[in-house]
C-alpha cells in the first residue's frame, strides 16, 4: 500500500478541460462519464420505446411508415413506406433492447456507481487499474456509435438496420439480413463486451486486492459485494457471448457454417450460446440494484442490513445457479421433455435466495425507524415491483405454462418488471441517494417524489396490462394486432405517455439541483448511513485515502 | 388469517376469469380479455387449471409482500417508532422463509412435470400434418394424403363473417374432432413459432430441424394462431388456422381436396358448415360456451 501512496502523490496535479476527462485514470470522473453517458443512451433508448407505444396504441400502422418515409426518404409509393416501417419497427425493438441493456443500465450500475463508491466504500485511493479504467469507459462511444450508425445501412435486402431482436438469432441474422448493418451490431457488441470484460478484471482486482485494513470481506457493504458477484459473472459468461457473435460473423463472411442447417450446423447451437451468457446478463443487470437496495434500506431504517452474510451469500448462490438455468429461455425450440424438466427444476431453486432477499430487506425495515426521504421511495417501490415480477418469473420457469406464454407480451411484463420496474428503480434508488455525495448539491425532493410517484403509476399502468395481453395470446415483438386486443394496449400506452413525462421531471430536478447549488453537506443522511463514503467530504477530493481508513 | 384468506381466493378467481365475457374466447382472443384463452385440448385444459392456480398463488405471494410492507412503514416509521432496534439475526425467521418457499416450490413443480410430460410424452398419433414457415406464410402438408397448400393472411378486403384481420386466412387447415393429430413443425428461410393458443401447443419452426407437437380437439371450430418467433419485416402478418369438424366434414373435405383441389375443398366446407350453422362455431365466444 505504501507504494499506492507514493504513486498517488505524484498524480497531484489535476488535469483540467478535456483531457480531465479525455485522459481520465480517476475513478470518480470515470464514474460520472458512465452516468451521463448512460442517461444519454436511456433517453434514447426510451424515445424509442415512445415510438413503439405510440405505435401501438391502436391497431393498423399508425407512425412507423411515416417515421420511415421521414428517415430514409423511403415512401414513393404507400406500400414502400409501410414495409420500411414494419421492418424499422423491428430495428426499434432490437435498438431499444440492446440500448437498454448494455449501454444504459450496465453504464449506470457497474460503469457509473461501481466505478463511483467501490473504491470509496472499501477505502481504496482508486481503481487498481486506472488507465485500464479509462479503456473500458472510452470503448463505449463507438460501440454505440456503431449500433446506432448500423440504424442507417443495409440490414435485409432493400431496408436499413437490424431487425432481428437483441438475441440476434440465426438464421435470420446471417442469411436473413445480409446487408452489414448486423455486422456493425455484431462489432458494437464486441467493443461493449472487452469494455465489460476489462471493467470486471479491474473491480475483481480492486476488491480483492485494495481494501483498507481491517476491510475484510465479510465486512464489505452489501453493494461491494453485489457488484463483485456481477463481475465475475461478467467474466465468466461474456466470452461465450464474444464467441457466439463471433461465429455469427464468420457465417455471414467467411462462409463457415456454424449455425447454417444446409453446411451441417443448427441455429439452436446459437440459442445455447447465446443464453449461456445473456441469462447470467440478466443478474447482471439486477444484483447491483440489489446491492444499491441493501445500501438504502439500512440507511434510511437506522437499521444495518438484517441476515448480512445471508444476504451476500444469497446473492452469490443467485450468481452461481444464474449459469445452469440458460434453456429456460428456449424451452419451445423441441427440447427433450427430460432436458426441459431440468431446467424446471433449476430455474425455480433461484426463487428462494431471491426470497431470502425481499424477506431480509423487509426484516431489516422491521423494528426500524423509517424515514421516508426520495431515495427510500424507490427501494420500497424495488421491493414490491420486483417481487411482481418475480412471481410471473416462477410462473415461466414451469415449461408446460410457457408453451402458452413464450414470446407473448407475458414474457415482456415480466421482464420489464424486473429491470424497467426493479434495474430502473434501484438505479434511480443510487442516483438520489448518492446525488449529493457525487455532485455536492441537494437536489429539490418535492421534484424527486414527484418524479417518483409518476414514474410509479406510469410504469404499472404500462407494464402491468401486457401480463393479459400475453394471457390472451398477443405475440411479442408485433407492429399490428387483431382489434380486440386494442384496449390493454391502449392503456399500456397511455402508462408509457406517464412514465415518459416523469421523466422529464428526472431531468429538470438534475438541472435544478446545479442551478440552486444547494449544499448537501458531507453527510445529508444522518449517522445511519455508515459506509466509507460518507466520511467524505460531497463531492469527494480527486483523490481520497491517502492515508487509508483502519476499519475497526 | 383464514378469512383473509378466503377472500385472496376469491379474488384470484375473480382475477382468473370468472366474468363470462373475459372468460370467453375459444380460438381466439376476445376485447379486454384477462386470462388465458379456452381450452379445446386436454392439455390446454391442464395448462389453464395450473395457471390459474399459480396466479392464487402468486397474487397471494404479492399481497402478502404489500401488506408486510405497509406494515413495516406504518408501524415502524420514524415518528411512530423514535428508536430503532439493532436486531440483525433470527435463526428461526430465517429458517422460516427459506424452508417456506422451497415447500411451496416443490408444491408447484409436480403439477409442473405432470403437465410438461403430457406435452411432450407424445401420444400414438391418428393423423399427421406438417407446417414448414416462410416469409412470411405457413405452408401445410398432409404427408398420408398428399394434399398440401399454402396459407396466407387474409387482406381486410378479403374478410367476410366477420372474420377478425391478422387472425383469418385464406385456407385453413382442417381437422377430425377427437383425433389424436401429430403436427410436424419445420421451416424455410428463418426461424418462426408455430402455436394455436386454445391447443396448449407451440413449437419452434427451425431450418433443418423436424420439431413435433401433437394436440387432441375435442371442440368443432376455427382455432387461430399467429407466429411467435420473431422472422423479419412481416411477422405480425402471418398467421395461422386450423378449423376443426367432424369426421365425416372431415372425410368430404379430403375427399374434395385430393381431386378438385383444396380452394373447392374448402368452399365446399364452408357451404356444408353455413347449412349447419356451424360456419362461426368458436367465433367470439358465441357458441363457446
Amino acid at each position: 500500500m505504501a507504494h499506492a501512496t507514493a504513486a498517488h502523490d505524484d498524480h497531484d496535479h489535476n488535469p483540467s478541460g478535456w483531457k480531465r476527462y479525455v485522459y481520465s485514470t480517476n475513478h470518480k470522473d470515470i464514474g460520472t462519464m458512465y452516468l451521463w453517458f448512460a442517461i444519454f443512451s436511456g433517453l434514447v433508448g426510451g424515445f424509442m420505446s415512445i415510438m413503439m407505444r405510440w405505435e401501438l396504441m391502436e391497431p393498423g400502422i399508425q407512425i412507423f411508415h411515416g417515421l420511415a418515409h421521414m428517415v430514409y426518404g423511403i415512401g414513393d409509393s404507400s406500400a414502400d413506406a409501410i414495409d420500411a416501417g414494419k421492418n424499422m419497427f423491428n430495428v426499434f425493438v432490437t435498438a431499444h433492447g440492446l440500448l437498454m441493456i448494455f449501454f444504459m443500465v450496465m453504464p449506470a450500475m457497474i460503469g457509473g456507481f461501481g466505478n463511483w463508491f467501490v473504491p470509496l466504500m472499501i477505502g481504496a485511493p482508486d481503481m487498481a487499474f486506472p488507465r485500464m479504467n479509462n479503456i473500458s469507459f472510452w470503448l463505449l462511444p463507438p460501440a454505440l456509435i456503431l449500433l446506432v450508425t448500423s440504424m442507417f445501412v443495409e440490414g435485409s435486402s432493400g431496408t436499413f438496420g437490424v431487425g432481428g431482436g437483441w438475441t440476434l438469432y440465426p438464421p435470420y441474422s446471417t442469411s436473413g439480413q445480409p446487408g452489414p448493418a448486423v455486422d456493425m451490431a455484431i462489432l458494437s457488441m464486441h467493443l461493449a463486451g472487452a469494455s465489460s470484460i476489462l471493467g470486471a478484471i479491474n473491480f475483481i482486482t480492486t476488491i480483492f486486492n485494495m481494501r483498507a485494513p481491517g476491510m475484510t470481506m465479510h465486512k464489505m457493504p452489501l453493494f461491494v459485494w453485489s457488484i463483485l458477484v456481477t463481475v465475475f459473472m461478467l467474466l465468466l459468461s461474456l466470452p461465450v457471448f464474444a464467441g457466439a457473435i463471433t461465429m455469427l460473423l464468420t457465417d455471414r463472411n467467411f462462409g463457415t457454417s456454424f449455425f447454417r442447417p444446409e453446411g451441417g450446423g443448427d441455429p439452436i447451437l446459437y440459442q445455447h450460446l447465446f443464453w449461456f451468457f445473456a441469462h447470467p446478463e440478466v443478474y447482471i443487470l439486477i444484483l447491483p440494484g440489489f446491492g444499491m437496495v441493501s445500501q438504502i434500506i439500512a440507511t434510511f431504517s437506522k437499521k444495518p442490513v438484517f441476515g448480512y452474510l445471508g444476504m451476500a451469500y444469497a446473492m452469490v448462490a443467485i450468481g452461481l445457479v444464474g449459469f445452469i438455468v440458460w434453456a429456460h429461455h428456449m424451452y419451445t425450440v423441441g427440447m427433450a421433455a427430460d432436458t426441459q424438466a431440468y431446467f424446471v427444476a433449476a430455474t425455480m431453486v433461484i426463487a428462494v435466495p431471491t426470497g431470502v432477499k425481499i424477506f431480509s430487506w423487509i426484516a431489516t425495515m422491521w423494528g426500524g425507524s423509517i424515514e421516508f426521504r426520495t431515495p427510500m421511495l424507490w427501494a420500497i417501490g424495488f421491493i414490491f415491483l420486483f417481487t411482481v415480477g418475480g412471481v410471473t418469473g416462477v410462473v415461466l420457469a414451469n415449461a408446460g405454462v410457457d408453451r402458452s406464454l413464450h414470446d407473448t407480451y407475458y414474457v415482456v411484463a415480466h421482464f420489464h418488471y424486473v429491470l424497467s420496474l426493479g434495474a430502473v428503480f434501484s438505479i434511480f434508488g443510487g442516483w438520489y441517494y448518492w446525488f449529493p455525495k457525487m455532485f455536492g448539491y441537494m437536489y429539490n425532493s418535492t421534484l424527486a417524489r414527484a418524479h417518483f410517484w409518476i414514474q410509479f403509476i406510469g410504469v404499472n399502468l404500462l407494464f402491468f396490462p401486457q401480463h393479459f395481453l400475453g394471457l390472451a395470446g398477443m405475440p411479442r415483438r408485433y407492429i399490428d394486432y387483431p382489434e380486440v386486443f386494442a384496449g390493454w394496449n391502449f392503456v399500456s400506452s397511455i402508462g408509457s405517455y406517464i412514465s415518459a413525462f416523469s421523466i422529464l421531471i428526472f431531468l429538470w430536478c438534475i438541472v435544478e439541483a446545479f442551478m440552486k447549488k444547494r449544499v448537501a453537506g458531507d453527510n445529508p443522511w444522518g449517522e445511519s448511513a455508515t459506509t466509507l463514503e460518507w466520511t467524505l467530504s460531497s463531492p469527494p477530493p480527486f483523490h481520497q485515502f491517502s492515508t487509508l481508513p483502519v476499519i475497526r | 388469517m383464514r378469512k383473509l384468506f378466503a377472500s385472496l381466493t376469491v379474488l384470484g378467481a375473480a382475477l382468473s376469469g370468472a366474468p363470462a365475457a373475459i372468460a370467453a374466447g375459444l380460438g381466439q382472443p376476445v376485447e379486454w380479455q384477462m386470462n388465458l384463452q379456452q381450452a379445446a385440448t386436454p392439455v390446454m385444459e391442464f395448462i389453464r387449471d395450473f395457471h390459474n392456480g399459480l396466479l392464487i398463488l402468486t397474487t397471494v405471494i404479492c399481497l402478502v409482500v404489500a401488506g408486510l410492507l405497509i406494515w413495516v412503514c406504518v408501524k415502524f416509521n420514524a415518528k411512530a417508532n423514535p428508536v430503532a432496534s439493532r436486531t440483525t439475526h433470527n435463526t428461526l425467521v430465517e429458517v422460516i422463509w427459506t424452508v417456506v418457499p422451497i415447500i411451496i416450490l416443490i408444491g408447484i413443480a409436480i403439477p409442473s412435470f405432470r403437465l410438461l410430460y403430457l406435452q411432450r410424452d407424445f401420444p400414438a398419433p391418428e393423423m399427421t400434418i406438417k407446417a414448414i414457415g416462410n416469409q412470411w406464410f405457413w405452408s401445410y402438408e398432409y404427408p398420408e394424403h398428399d394434399v398440401s397448400f399454402d396459407q396466407y393472411l387474409k387482406t381486410k378486403a378479403e374478410l367476410k363473417d366477420g372474420e377478425p384481420y391478422l387472425l383469418a386466412t385464406d385456407t385453413e387447415v382442417v381437422v377430425p374432432v377427437n383425433k389424436i393429430v401429430r403436427v410436424i413443425v419445420t421451416a424455410n428461410d428463418v426461424l418462426h413459432s408455430w402455436t394455436i393458443p386454445s391447443f396448449g401447443s407451440k413449437i419452434d419452426a427451425v431450418p433443418g430441424r423436424l420439431n413435433e407437437t401433437w394436440f387432441k380437439a375435442e371442440k368443432e371450430g376455427i382455432y387461430y394462431g399467429q407466429c411467435s418467433e420473431l422472422c423479419g419485416k412481416d411477422h405480425a402478418f402471418m398467421p395461422t388456422s386450423i378449423r376443426v369438424v367432424s369426421e365425416d366434414e372431415y372425410n368430404t373435405w379430403l375427399a374434395t381436396a385430393k381431386t378438385a383441389g383444396v380452394e373447392q375443398a374448402q368452399q365446399q366446407l364452408a357451404t356444408i358448415l353455413k347449412t349447419k350453422g356451424k360456419l362461426a362455431l368458436g367465433a367470439a365466444g358465441a357458441s363457446a360456451n
